[in-house]
């Protein structure tokens, strides 16, 4: 006997509800704040902090733009590149041409990131087509190449680099200034800069991507064009960093510049931190430096346990750090994301974080 | 479509097959709602519905591709829920996938070989289905992109067959075929049911699933429509259930559906 | 006279390298993995194999009697537990651990041999005689007998493949792992059986190199890894003689470079392997038309 069961008799339609979408107003006036002040007391430190810390926290800043730039790479455009150390050495490279030519290497900084950034161009077009694992190769094998030709021009210290001029009867006090200066410039421009891209519309699609690359593209998403403009963003932040390596360094050399070591410092603190997120890279570097430095002594035991970390985090905390304390704080430093206001009033209460959703693994 | 022994009426005995208040979800949307189905051995068990009825995450949930929020799975009366796909295999639980998912960089006969890797004893040999598909020894060394849509079905149906399942799973065997195609592929049930099979099948193609099921289930948005043999069931019954027409059936026909 | 016996070279190196690539073919193409920690892996096979020596004082040759079981194990294991758990949350995650296993693995062995180069078995006759033809032709017996290895290996693995059941087993997961549940196979452990195969073959390459080169705890990313990548997009992703095939174009290039400047060897290499990652990215004996 044929059984009718319960038709379906209503739609599950609801009515329409009032709604907006706005952008997270309450943060950004107290993160901007508070920024400030963090980025003018660090500004102080060359007056208050010996020599020996400010050289380590220009360390920090370079790791920290490389791990934001890493991030925007991975985290946002999905774009995972093992080469971008190539970036770190042109970088480099850019300010000791520039310095032989008679310039000033801080002069030289911001126009060795600009021209890295153009030199991104053509290496973009080289590798656009590529997906993950071919592209990640491919990147590597790039900055493998660019190693190999740079050190055939001895104008430019051949295989074994040279000491960067410029520097000359520079007060060396005032030397690890400028340098200390310079480095926090570039971290505090990086991370501006990233910030700023994140909560525009680039930012949006980036995001789009991050978390359905199907689906942004059918929505009509300009995938191809945001992700080179991440990649020229990254050779740009990649490429100052660089520049102040050389400056730090006060030299430059081929095996120390582009080494791939840079990859896997930039990669792991971002995981550790947290990759798809801006506070991410600055936790991870945290944790990274803190290793090195207490860790240092042990020569190769502090680059074990970063990958061992790295690796657990990869694993078992795929948010990182920060994704640990976001989930249960529900806290954003750098607020980018939209709100969705439902209800009469579309007051506070009746709002669920729209957008980002968190980065895949 | 009866065999001697065969539970036509679905109401005694052990079932082979069991799903209990099965809840499953894509992601946050509901695509089965607390359903439930008997299927005794012997029997052919036809699944139908409108496309995102949820038939196929039924199958695939069954076969242990897709894990229930929950509810729960017996096979022989015993609870496989929380078996792996190549376990539930092993215990006798073959399904043809949707869409054949023929292993493509193997040959015909490659295919049936990895069907067999992990049979269980039984009657079905590589042999006995290339007597079944008369044409498949000839060509049993060619890729399988080679073959037509009807030829790879059989194919798929054949490396369900080689494990001696107990049970056999067809998910839309009528995709993509010709309607003659598709009814000589059904054409050949009775004799994959003498070897002992039961049958459970999702099928979009409503009337060839009345032709050869001994009962039917309707499902509509993840919930049960309609259950009952094809010989007790109006077409305006099938109709509302398919469609969810609320009370069409019911109202305008009050001498149908009478009790058993 | 001397281009012939650079191509010759190149020819043959190409064995060495098709070792380093056929494992790494076939974690790509059965799993999809990128393992970056691929190369690191043959230098430990390598060290094995010098461990074992000193120790046992088992003639050098038969060393990779011991040195391929244990690494089959070890990437039976590997595979098993941090790849596959790696697999299930993403591409993303399994580049990442891969690049955290090659950064411990390099490290590790650092830290515990210290950054001195090692050999194997430099004092052998087969390490450095070589047959000579006219005067300017010298095809060395390492180079040989590695070339023959890479061939055994092939065919071998070739046959493994093509007629046995776990070799069907591995084609079939490669093709549709849910296909092959639906068959009973558990494709975890398919898995781990290619993964075994990719980690005992490369040891073999480690040996080799460690034999026709010094190894160092960086050897695996700065040479074998790039090589290995290098002959496996070269060839075509999917052919196992295309490792052998983008194994010999590398060698050629690389010594036809040496031959136009004794520095450029290793540029001349990667400017083919870029050369075909942008022009012809699915390799040279693909019939796809992507990778």
């Amino acid at each position: 006997m044929g059984t009718v069961m319960s038709l379906i008799t209503e739609t599950t339609a609801r009515p329409a509800e009032n709604f907006r979408v706005t952008r997270s107003q309450r943060n950004v006036a107290w993160t901007g704040a508070v920024a400030l002040i963090i980025v003018v007391v660090f500004a102080m430190f060359p007056y208050i902090v010996y020599s020996g810390t400010t050289a380590i926290l220009v360390q920090a800043f370079i790791v920290l733009t490389l791990a934001s730039m890493w991030n925007l790479l991975a985290g946002y455009a999905g774009l995972v590149s093992v080469g971008q150390q190539g970036f770190v050495g042109l970088g480099a490279y850019f300010v000791l041409i520039l310095a032989l030519h008679g310039f000033s290497p801080f002069a030289a900084l911001p126009v060795a990131a600009i021209v890295c950034g153009v030199a991104a161009l053509p290496l973009w077009w080289l590798v656009s087509r590529l997906r993950s694992g071919y592209f990640a190769i491919a990147t590597w094998v790039l900055a493998a190449t660019i190693v190999l030709i740079i050190e055939k021009f001895s104008s430019i210290g051949g295989g074994s680099g040279l000491p960067l001029p410029g520097f000359a009867g520079m007060n060396p006090t005032l030397l690890t200034a400028y340098t200390y200066w310079a480095g926090l410039a570039v971290t505090v421009a990086a991370l501006a800069g990233i910030y700023v891209l994140l909560r525009s519309r680039l930012g949006l699609v980036l995001t789009a991507i991050r978390d359905d690359e199907v689906a942004a593209r059918s929505s009509g998403a300009r995938v191809g064009l945001a992700r080179m403009l991440v990649f020229v963003v990254a050779g740009v932040g990649c490429g100052a960093a660089g520049a102040v390596l050389a400056i730090s360094q006060l030299q430059v050399s081929p095996t120390a510049d582009f080494s791939v070591q840079w990859t896997a410092e930039m990669a792991f603190a971002t995981i550790i931190g947290g990759l798809g997120t801006i506070e991410g890279p600055i936790i991870g570097t945290i944790v990274y430096m803190v290793l090195q430095q207490t860790l240092q002594s042990y020569n190769a035991w502090y680059l074990i346990i970063l990958g061992l970390v790295a690796i657990l985090v990869a694993l078992f905390a795929r948010r990182g750090l920060w994704g640990l304390v976001d989930e249960r704080l529900n806290l954003r430093l750098f607020p980018v994301g939209y709100w969705l206001r439902t209800g009469a009033g579309a007051d506070r209460n009746g709002a669920r974080r729209l957008l980002p959703r968190r980065a895949r693994g | 479509m009866s065999t001697p022994g065969m539970d036509v009426k679905g109401d005694g005995g052990t079932p082979l097959l069991e799903v209990r208040d099965l809840v499953v979800h894509h992601g946050q949307l509901r695509a089965l709602d607390a359903i439930s189905l008997r299927v005794f051995p012997g029997e052919v068990y036809a699944i139908i519905g409108a496309n995102g009825a949820g038939k196929s995450t039924l199958l695939r949930t069954i076969a242990g591709l897709h894990h229930p929020t929950t509810g729960s799975v017996l096979f022989d009366g015993k609870d496989v829920t929380g078996l792996r796909p190549e376990r539930r295999a092993t215990k006798g639980i073959a399904m043809v996938p949707e869409g054949r998912r023929l292993f493509g960089s193997l040959s015909v006969e490659e295919n049936l070989k990895v069907g067999a890797t992990y049979a269980r004893p039984g009657p079905w040999t590589i042999e006995r289905v290339y007597e079944m598909f008369g044409w498949m020894r000839e060509r049993r060394n060619q890729p399988t992109a080679q073959l037509s849509g009807g030829e790879q079905q059989t194919v798929a149906i054949g490396r369900a067959l080689v494990a001696n399942p107990r049970v056999l799973l067809l998910d839309e065997l009528s995709l993509g075929l010709a309607p003659v195609i598709v009814q000589r592929i059904y054409g050949m049930l009775p004799q994959i049911l003498a070897t002992g099979l039961t049958v459970l099948l999702v099928e979009q193609d409503v009337s060839q699933a009345l032709r050869v099921a001994s009962r039917i289930q309707c499902l509509l948005e993840g919930r049960t429509t309609l259950e009952g043999r094809p010989a007790d069931v109006t077409a305006d019954q099938v109709e509302a259930a398919y469609f969810g027409l609320a009370g069409a059936a019911a109202a305008d026909r009050p001498g149908e559906g009478s009790e058993a | 006279m001397a281009w012939v016996n650079a191509i010759i070279q190149g020819i043959l190196t190409g064995g060495l390298y098709a070792l380093f690539a056929c494992g790494l073919s076939l974690m790509f193409g059965v799993m999809k993995v990128v393992n970056l920690a691929h190369g690191d892996l043959a230098v430990i096979g390598g060290y094995i194999a010098i461990g074992i020596v000193a120790v046992t004082h088992v003639p050098v040759l038969w060393s990779f009697v011991i040195v391929v079981p244990v690494m089959a194990l070890l990437g039976y294991v590997l595979q098993r537990t941090v790849i596959q758990t790696a697999l299930d949350r993403g591409v993303l995650t399994t580049l990442i651990v891969t690049l955290g296993l090659s950064l411990v693995i390099e490290n590790g062995l650092l830290q515990f041999f210290t950054a001195n180069t090692r050999g194997i078995g430099a004092n052998l006759a087969l390490v450095t005689g070589a047959f000579t033809i006219g005067s300017q032709i010298s095809i060395g017996y390492l180079l040989l007998l590695t070339f023959g290895v890479a061939v055994a290996v092939l065919l071998g693995l070739q046959y493994f493949l093509s007629r046995s059941k776990y070799g069907r087993l591995i084609r079939a997961v490669a093709d549709d792992k849910e296909a092959a549940q639906l068959s009973g196979a558990d494709y975890r452990h398919v898995f781990g059986i290619a993964a075994a195969l990719a980690l005992g073959t490369v040891a073999l390459g480690g040996i080799a190199y460690g034999m026709y080169v010094d190894l160092d705890p960086t050897t695996g990313t700065d040479t074998i890894l790039l090589f290995a990548f290098a002959a496996v997009v070269i060839g075509g992703l999917g052919s196992l003689w295309g490792t052998l095939v983008g194994g010999v174009v590398l060698g050629v290039a690389q010594q036809i470079g040496a031959q136009i400047n004794i520095s450029d060897e290793l540029l001349a290499g990667y400017i083919v392997f870029l050369a075909v990652l942008v022009l012809r990215p699915q390799g040279l004996l693909s019939r796809r038309a992507q990778p």
